[in-house]
């Protein structure tokens, strides 16, 4: 039989002519597979791979649309690699000449790939790479001056941006922490951590940002630091007992309960610290002749923390995710995802491992066994359909009404909480009113813990395929204003600690010593990622929501973040088992982004009624001489010179908008109209790349001239 | 620490920076590792001196891998057929494996690793052994026969660009181009 494998990628750099490892021979076959055509003319095949030698097949170029496939591409860049896809890695001596001269066949198209190519990009032994290297600096001495001179500052742009990455990464934040981990548990619970960490830094750069353009000129101006002056915000025509506002800090000494009180409410001494934005009543600070519009900054800082909050999550999920349009598969469950990148080439400890391997074995499994089911599932009968259809609405409704409910009595205890925390405090009463004050928290929490216990009860009545769990959102607050997110904030951040120290570790003493049956059965518990990741989502939507009450908050929430990620490290290393099922970074990487994502947005929606619609307070902040927030933006733009006013005001009328709206659709189409023509351009070169195997047009002119000659012979045999 | 007071010379130091993907601090502490692999009256010449398979699968981070065996046999340049390996195969190894590496490098080797009969192709038989080192060694870790068949079946159906029954490089780097875990599972950090 006339067969000669095709494999593009594999031009064998050493040839026949040195000796193999061992193996099969022709480890480097190039060419085009031709089998049987339902040709009237019956040709026969002969085995002829020992016939070409390896990089004589190089010449055959398919027909001009095939060039378009990645994997030509791909291959052909490999090809004029010298010796690119070798199987051998041992010295070659006779590499580098063959090499050379296969080289100097295409100078000019290889050059610009030599140039973007540095030797260790190819797949060699070091041996080849410092031969490789060597043949290329050589080969710079034939190039134009303007080439060389390219050449050689590409080449330390590149040194210099190697030693910038590689300073980076020693500074990155808990790397030796995180490797542990991973070692240990497998990069989906990595992915835990790493997101932790993303969220520590953000939190980070939004105090940065809010202290900067908020905190520090208001205390630079106080100070009169720099020659800086400031000027408050001028009383109103309002009646005077409007506009004095007494917060209800104590004078003089204050017992350590009510200190502690304060502390955890954020009233009190607390209340008229930077911390809140009541304090910030300046209205322009002045350094030297610069006039600085606090207000407008604390307004723009606002937009500024919230959108780059929003462009660096999209930037993060998207990284992940780059090819998953073309095909309609989804990427995150196919097998060859789940085979060729199912091994965590990270794990380190044999036990860790083991478990891999049944996670592994199971995971295959549930998918085989989903699949076949997925065949029955296509001959349900109507009657079936139709029970499964109410049967999910049913469920929807009572979703529903366990969240209605849930709102109803958070809201009812902010009402109580308000009323009724401004009774005298004494040490008597402590406990009471620090209930008082903390009951809306304490609600919301409570109703964050038994909700999900119920929606999760639910679930398996609903009879989806399991990965419809990851959309199923448990979420109830209500946003409430600058000292309620704090005492959020300082709650849930008790409430984990308390549930790690109450729960987790006695949880696993009681396993350890007790050999009781029920203890046994019940076990340890696995690092729920699901939850854990919802508990730090909750409290990041806190602090964009309180950020903007509360300008100090996201210090908080850094320190409150960098705490957590220790106590869950510790937790899961003495407390957790590995889990049983497998955890995939990418999905969880994404699925971690989508609901940070869900959480910045659910976060602009209070943000944006409390800028926009609800008058400012007028005794205290900085908007106090404004009737929204708002309204400062406006108030500027008066103030700017009459050609730069009309610009803005024409981009804010709907004569710009409506166009703007319509040129905006039509790129959209555009590209959607481009995405579609490219995915039907792939399908029908899939098409064509199973017939180039079949048809011997496309095959190179030495198989068809080897066919007809071929055929020649058997058809004189058989006349 | 007593038996590698021998460093790395400084132009082999910025030889291999050039040569791998690997950063200064990662080079040194391949060689503080293989140097520890090297019984105490080699290290001096642990550039030169090779290192026998039995002691790189002590490694702690090769000995839970089940695809120890491939990856020595692969990243070896040894003329013996022994897969012992010299340094600079180490290194070849951690270059390929780090975080920088480029995918196409990655996907390169990750062929040639689970490429078990080294005939350039990935068929049914590579396969299936590829399945069967990631469930795992016992006779109950395995999967059924008609699993199998529908698995294989499956990875064919979403790889296999020509339907000839077997992957070949373009395809494997192709449908691992695509696939969202293959650079963050792909990885061995000292």
């Amino acid at each position: 039989s006339l067969r000669i494998q095709s494999n593009e990628g594999w031009t064998s750099g050493s040839g026949a002519a040195l000796p193999r490892r061992g193996g099969v021979p022709g480890g480097g076959r190039a060419g085009c597979h031709v089998v049987a055509s339902p040709a009237p003319e019956p040709l026969r095949f002969l085995p002829l791979a020992e016939v070409f030698a390896p990089e004589e097949t190089r010449a055959a170029a398919p027909v001009g649309f095939l060039q378009q496939l990645p994997s030509y591409q791909s291959a052909r860049r490999r090809r004029s690699a010298p010796g690119g896809g070798t199987q051998e890695r041992r010295a070659a001596p006779q590499g580098s000449v063959r090499r050379r001269g296969s080289e100097a066949r295409g100078p000019e198209r290889e050059e610009d790939d030599q140039a973007a190519r540095p030797a260790r990009e190819y797949p060699l032994s070091i041996a080849e790479k410092r031969r490789l290297r060597d043949w290329q600096q050589a080969d710079t001495k034939y190039l134009s001056g303007w080439k060389q001179w390219k050449r050689a500052s590409s080449k330390s742009v590149k040194k210099v941006l190697n030693e910038a990455k590689e300073l980076s990464s020693y500074l990155q934040l808990w790397r030796r922490d995180i490797h542990s981990i991973e070692g240990k548990f497998g990069t989906g619970i990595q992915s835990y951590f790493s997101f932790l960490r993303f969220l520590v830094l953000l939190n980070f750069v939004i105090f940065i940002l809010m202290f900067s353009f908020v905190t520090l000129p208001s205390i630079i101006s106080k100070y009169e630091i720099f020659n800086s002056t400031f000027a408050k915000i001028p009383p109103q025509n309002t009646e005077a007992h409007c506009t004095v506002y007494t917060p209800s800090g104590n004078k003089g000494l204050v017992s350590f309960y009510t200190y502690l009180k304060d502390l955890l409410s954020g009233t009190g001494f607390l209340e008229v610290t930077r911390l809140f934005y009541g304090y910030y009543t300046i209205d322009a600070a002045w350094f030297s002749i610069l006039r600085y519009n606090l207000p407008l900054a604390y307004l723009l800082a606002t937009f500024a923390y919230l959108a780059l909050s929003f462009l660096w999550i999209i930037k993060r999920s998207v990284e992940g995710f780059k090819q998953n349009l073309v095909h309609d598969e989804d990427q995150f469950q196919s097998y060859c995802n789940k085979v060729f990148a199912g091994w965590d080439f990270c794990i380190t400890d044999p036990n860790a491992a083991r478990l891999k391997h049944r996670s592994l074995l199971y995971e295959l499994q549930t998918d085989l066994e989903e699949e076949r089911l997925k065949r029955k599932i296509a001959d349900r009968t109507v009657k079936e359909k139709l029970r499964i259809y109410s049967l999910r609405i049913f469920i929807n409704i009572i979703v529903l009404a366990v969240l209605s409910g849930c709102f109803y009595s958070i809201s009812r205890a902010t009402v109580f909480s308000q009323e009724n925390s401004n009774v005298s405090i004494s040490n008597v009463n402590f406990q009471a009113n620090l209930l008082v004050q903390y009951l809306p928290s304490v609600t919301i929490t409570l109703a964050n813990f038994i909700a999900p216990q119920i929606f999760s009860f639910l679930i398996r009545f609903e009879d989806y395929s399991p990965y419809c769990k990851h959309s199923n959102l448990k979420k109830c607050w209500r946003a409430q204003v600058g000292q309620e997110m704090y005492k959020l904030m300082i709650f849930d951040f008790i409430i984990i600690l308390a549930v790690t120290l109450f729960v987790d570790f006695p949880r696993k003493l009681l396993v350890d010593h007790c050999s009781w049956k029920p203890v046994q059965w019940f076990g340890l518990q696995e690092f729920g990622i699901s939850d854990n990741v919802l508990g730090i989502v909750y409290g990041q939507t806190i602090c964009w929501i309180g950020t903007f009450f509360s300008p100090l908050l996201p210090a908080i929430a850094t320190i409150k973040y960098f705490i957590i990620f220790y106590i869950k490290k510790i937790s899961l290393i003495r407390t957790c088992k590995p889990s049983a099922r497998p955890i995939r970074a990418s999905s969880s990487n994404f699925f971690f982004l989508v609901v940070l994502l869900i959480g910045l947005i659910l976060a602009f929606i209070p943000l944006g009624i409390s800028i926009a619609y609800i008058p400012s307070s007028k005794a205290c902040g900085p908007f106090m001489s404004f009737n929204t927030s708002w309204e400062v933006v406006p108030d500027t733009v008066l103030g700017f010179p009459t050609g730069l006013q009309q610009v803005i005001y024409g981009i804010a009328s709907e004569a710009f908008a409506v166009p703007f709206f319509m040129v905006i659709c039509l790129v959209m189409f555009y590209f959607m109209a481009l995405a579609g023509a490219h995915k039907r351009v792939v399908e029908q070169l899939r098409e064509q790349l199973v017939m180039v195997r079949f048809d011997p047009l496309f095959c190179t002119p030495k198989v068809f001239f080897v066919m007809s000659v071929v055929g020649h012979a058997e058809g004189h045999q058989f006349s | 620490m007593g038996g590698s007071a021998s460093l790395l010379p400084r132009e082999a130091l910025g030889e291999y920076q050039e040569l791998t993907f690997l950063s200064k601090q990662e080079i040194l502490l391949a060689y503080k590792r293989f140097s520890e692999l090297l019984p105490k009256e080699e290290r001096e010449n642990a550039c030169s001196a090779r290192v026998p398979k039995s002691r790189i699968l002590t490694l702690p981070e090769l000995r839970a891998n089940p695809f120890q065996h491939r990856i020595c046999h692969v990243f070896s340049t040894s003329d013996d057929g022994d897969d012992s390996m010299s340094f600079e195969d180490f290194l070849d190894m951690l270059s390929v494996f780090s975080d920088s590496a480029t995918s196409d490098i990655k996907s390169h080797y990750a062929f040639r690793i689970f490429d078990f009969d080294d005939d350039g192709t990935l068929d049914r038989k590579d396969l299936e052994k590829l399945v069967n080192c990631l469930t795992g060694q016992g006779e109950e870790s395995r999967l059924s026969t008609a699993e199998m068949e529908q698995l294989i079946q499956n990875i064919l159906e979403e790889s296999d660009i020509d339907k000839d029954g077997t992957i070949n490089l373009s395809e494997f780097q192709h449908v691992v181009s695509r696939s969202p875990d293959f650079a963050s599972s792909f990885k061995i950090v000292l």
